[in-house]
């Protein structure tokens, strides 16, 4: 007889399908949020597949902090070029110069904070009432609770203590107006999952996920890479290191991890063996023990 | 590349506080390396600040700050590891009767249920009540875990005599897959590893029930059910008359050629195609996201279902419902309510309140028909439009839905159909 069962990627891709699907079906004005990487590269082909031969009936959209990695950058402009996609750009900068938010100063400064300012700020200019994106349960302990369709009130604020709850496959979507979800589709998905996914549907990502030459500084363990917007400590001095990306972030809070992988089988093979979370060499979340949560609370991703 | 065979295996754990949930799941996480370097040292750090003397695996567990204050868990949080053999999703929950509704969420999309019970206490009133709403729920296997075995010297008699109890009202329980296994999540003992203590014992540890549960005959593989999703139309020169029903099979094994009959508008057709991104297949069937076109033009929309003409679901507005009570607002008898059933939306209003059923042991009250938070009721309904429904037992995808405040949005009741 034949077995009728699938494999635990197909099942997680079917599962993401069906939430991209039910976010097309059950709101208005969708968007996809869109960073450049590994995750949201997955999401968005996700969407791909989930409405083939019609194209994805929503626009995407990066919050630019401008503190990006320019590869990815050039990877974001490259794929909505080649895939004719409606990618809207919003700019932390603006809203900087706009004085809707002050920049951080100082050497661990980053635009983490900034960049929620922008994205809030967007989600009522362009009224979405439901954002997709591609943050994974596994990443973080606050995350361990997030739901699938994770409501926000009209001020964008998650309240961790009244989530909706989510049973079966039956999701709840309804909302008052100003009032919006955030949605996850690959909410069920481990790092590894999504490089295994990668390989399997032959996925382009950047090549900062794959190892490369790069002129580093190893701040408390973290190896920040040289750019303008990085101010080096006294005592501090660049190296050059072969280096890759586990994940992406701004420059200024990124950390690489030293590594030799050039391909995602390499890639594969490491991630089974490393025993540090890729958030781990993040240091937006080192600030404080429940530093995502406080974060997630105010509007972050 | 092995990891393509790889299957996907959802548990659901319920334990009272201090019944070591926290810490077997810390052990399954540690013995199987899915405790990353910076996450155990996170957790030194913070057992060293709670005073603690050893690293308290049942931290990472944890979620949100006001439980960590509490010291408690009370949502369900979402934990994963993986082996060669599978991925798992543990949906973690806490068990005291008042997070009866967040037992209910993990166990709804579960495929087996760990219950614990501690070897020094025997079977107590939660350990019924774990059993009961896993029951309730549908979920196919049932493995009892009598934990601290090392406190009671890894008596086998402790064990025989635990197991007994329990098997006198499992007998009670739809569960027809129930084990047993003795336990020291503390120290390890058949939870990864087999145990020297337990020479006794001769089943499998835990992790190996885990891995080799037999899962695949878990969905419904008979009834034809395809609850219209989204309706795909690309509107574009290469696929100009191109017209898809996206959706997730919710049941039966669907093949090209199949007669075809749309719900509620009765035409017949038969499958032309079934799409995935640039592929098409010959067959489908459940949990898979697919795109179905059909040999006829008929007009279809999201909340219809395709189905097979000699096997169609019930299609009624007169629903008799099993619902757990989510809100702290009492359900209304009279009440309106929306509701959602798979991809169809409708109206209902509550018409009798038939009696609450007490989870501890499965006893009706009719006397008390007050429907509060965490309450499980059976309840009758009549909605504004026709749904297709399966029994529960039958099909946990058409025998399932939600029911919503139209004031607040809030889902407060989750039912299982029982016509
Ligand atoms: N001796 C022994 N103690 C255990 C075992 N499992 C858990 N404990 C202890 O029991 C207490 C409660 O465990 P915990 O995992 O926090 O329970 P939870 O409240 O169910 O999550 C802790 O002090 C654990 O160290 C076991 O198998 N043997």
């Amino acid at each position: 007889m034949q077995n009728y069962s699938l494999s635990h990627l197909e099942e997680l891709e079917s599962e993401a399908i069906f939430i991209i699907r039910e976010v097309a079906a059950q709101f208005q004005n969708p968007v996809l949020l869109f960073s450049g990487g590994k995750d949201s590269i997955t999401v968005y082909h996700l969407a791909k597949k989930a409405f083939w031969p019609a194209k994805i009936p929503f626009p995407l959209m990066h919050i630019d902090t401008e503190h990006n990695f320019p590869e990815a950058i050039t990877f974001r402009d490259q794929l909505a070029e080649k895939d004719g996609i409606n990618m809207i750009v919003k700019s932390v900068q603006d809203s900087i110069d706009q004085g809707r938010v002050v920049e951080e100063t100082g050497v661990n400064s980053s635009r983490n904070l900034a960049q929620i300012t922008t994205l809030v700020d967007s989600i009522e200019e362009l009224k979405f009432d439901a954002c997709l994106g591609g943050a994974r349960r596994d990443e973080e302990k606050a995350r361990a609770k997030e739901r699938f369709f994770s409501h926000r009130d009209e001020f964008s604020q998650w309240d961790p203590k009244n989530q909706r709850p989510e049973l079966w496959n039956i999701f709840n979507g309804r909302c008052k107006m100003g009032e919006h979800f955030r949605v996850f589709p690959i909410s069920n998905w481990t790092e590894m999952d999504v490089w295994q996914y990668l390989k399997k549907e032959n996925i382009d990502i950047p090549n900062l996920y794959f190892a490369h030459e790069r002129e580093v500084v190893n701040r408390d363990g973290v190896l920040l890479a040289k750019s303008e917007f990085l101010t080096l400590k006294e005592g501090e001095a660049y190296e050059n290191r072969i280096v890759r990306y586990r994940t992406l972030g701004d420059m200024t809070c990124t950390g690489a991890v030293t590594s030799e992988c050039y391909n995602l089988d390499d890639i594969i093979e490491e991630v089974a063996a490393t025993r540090i979370t890729e958030r781990g060499g993040r240091f937006d979340d080192r600030r404080s023990e429940t530093a995502m949560e406080d974060r997630k609370k105010d509007g972050y991703f | 590349m092995s990891y393509l065979d790889m299957t996907l295996l959802r548990f659901s754990t319920a334990g009272s506080v201090d019944d070591g949930k926290s810490t077997l799941i810390g052990r399954l996480l540690y013995d199987t390396k899915s405790i990353f370097e910076d996450q155990y040292q996170a957790l030194e750090k913070s057992s060293n600040l709670r005073g603690e003397e050893e690293v308290n695996l049942a931290l990472l567990t944890d979620g949100l700050k006001a439980e960590r204050e509490q010291g408690i868990t009370i949502d369900v949080a979402y934990r994963y590891f993986a082996t060669p053999k599978r991925k798992f999703i543990i949906a973690d929950t806490p068990g005291h009767i008042q997070y009866t509704r967040n037992m209910v969420t993990g166990a709804s999309t579960a495929n087996l249920a760990i219950v614990l019970v501690d070897a020094r206490k025997g079977v107590l009133e939660q350990t019924k009540r774990h059993s009961f709403i896993s029951s309730l729920l549908g979920i196919p296997h049932l493995v009892v875990c009598i934990n601290k075995m090392d406190l009671v010297d890894y008596s086998e008699e402790v064990y025989e005599k635990i197991r007994s109890e329990f098997e006198d009202f499992g007998a009670r329980l739809a569960i027809n897959d129930i084990r047993f296994i003795p336990i020291s999540a503390l120290k390890g003992d058949n939870v990864v590893t087999r145990s020297e203590h337990t020479p006794w014992y001769g089943g499998a540890t835990l992790l190996n029930v885990l891995e080799n549960v037999h899962i695949g005959s878990d969905n419904n593989l008979v009834d034809c059910r395809f609850p219209v999703q989204f309706v795909v139309r690309p509107n574009t020169d290469e696929y100009h008359d191109y017209r898809g029903y996206s959706g997730r099979v919710a049941g039966g094994v669907w093949k090209v050629g199949d007669e075809v009959k749309v719900l509620p508008s009765g035409w017949n057709s038969k499958v032309k195609s079934i799409d995935t991104y640039g592929k098409s297949l010959q067959e489908a069937f459940p949990p898979m996201s697919v795109t179905i076109t059909l040999e006829d033009d008929i007009d279809i929309s999201r909340g219809d279902m395709l189905v097979r003409p000699n096997n169609q679901p019930e299609q009624t507005q007169d629903l008799d419902l099993m619902v757990c009570w989510f809100n702290p607002v009492a359900l209304k008898l009279n009440g309106k309510y929306a509701i959602h059933h798979t991809s169809k939306a409708a109206r209902c209003v509550v018409k009798k309140i038939l009696y609450k059923v007490n989870v501890n042991n499965l006893h009706r009250d009719q006397e008390d028909k007050t429907v509060g938070m965490n309450d499980i009721a059976r309840i009758s309904v009549r909605t504004t439009a026709p749904l297709f429904v399966d029994r529960y037992t039958r099909n946990r995808n058409t025998g399932s839905l939600i029911l919503i405040d139209e004031a607040t949005n809030e889902t407060v009741g989750a039912a299982m159909v029982l016509n």
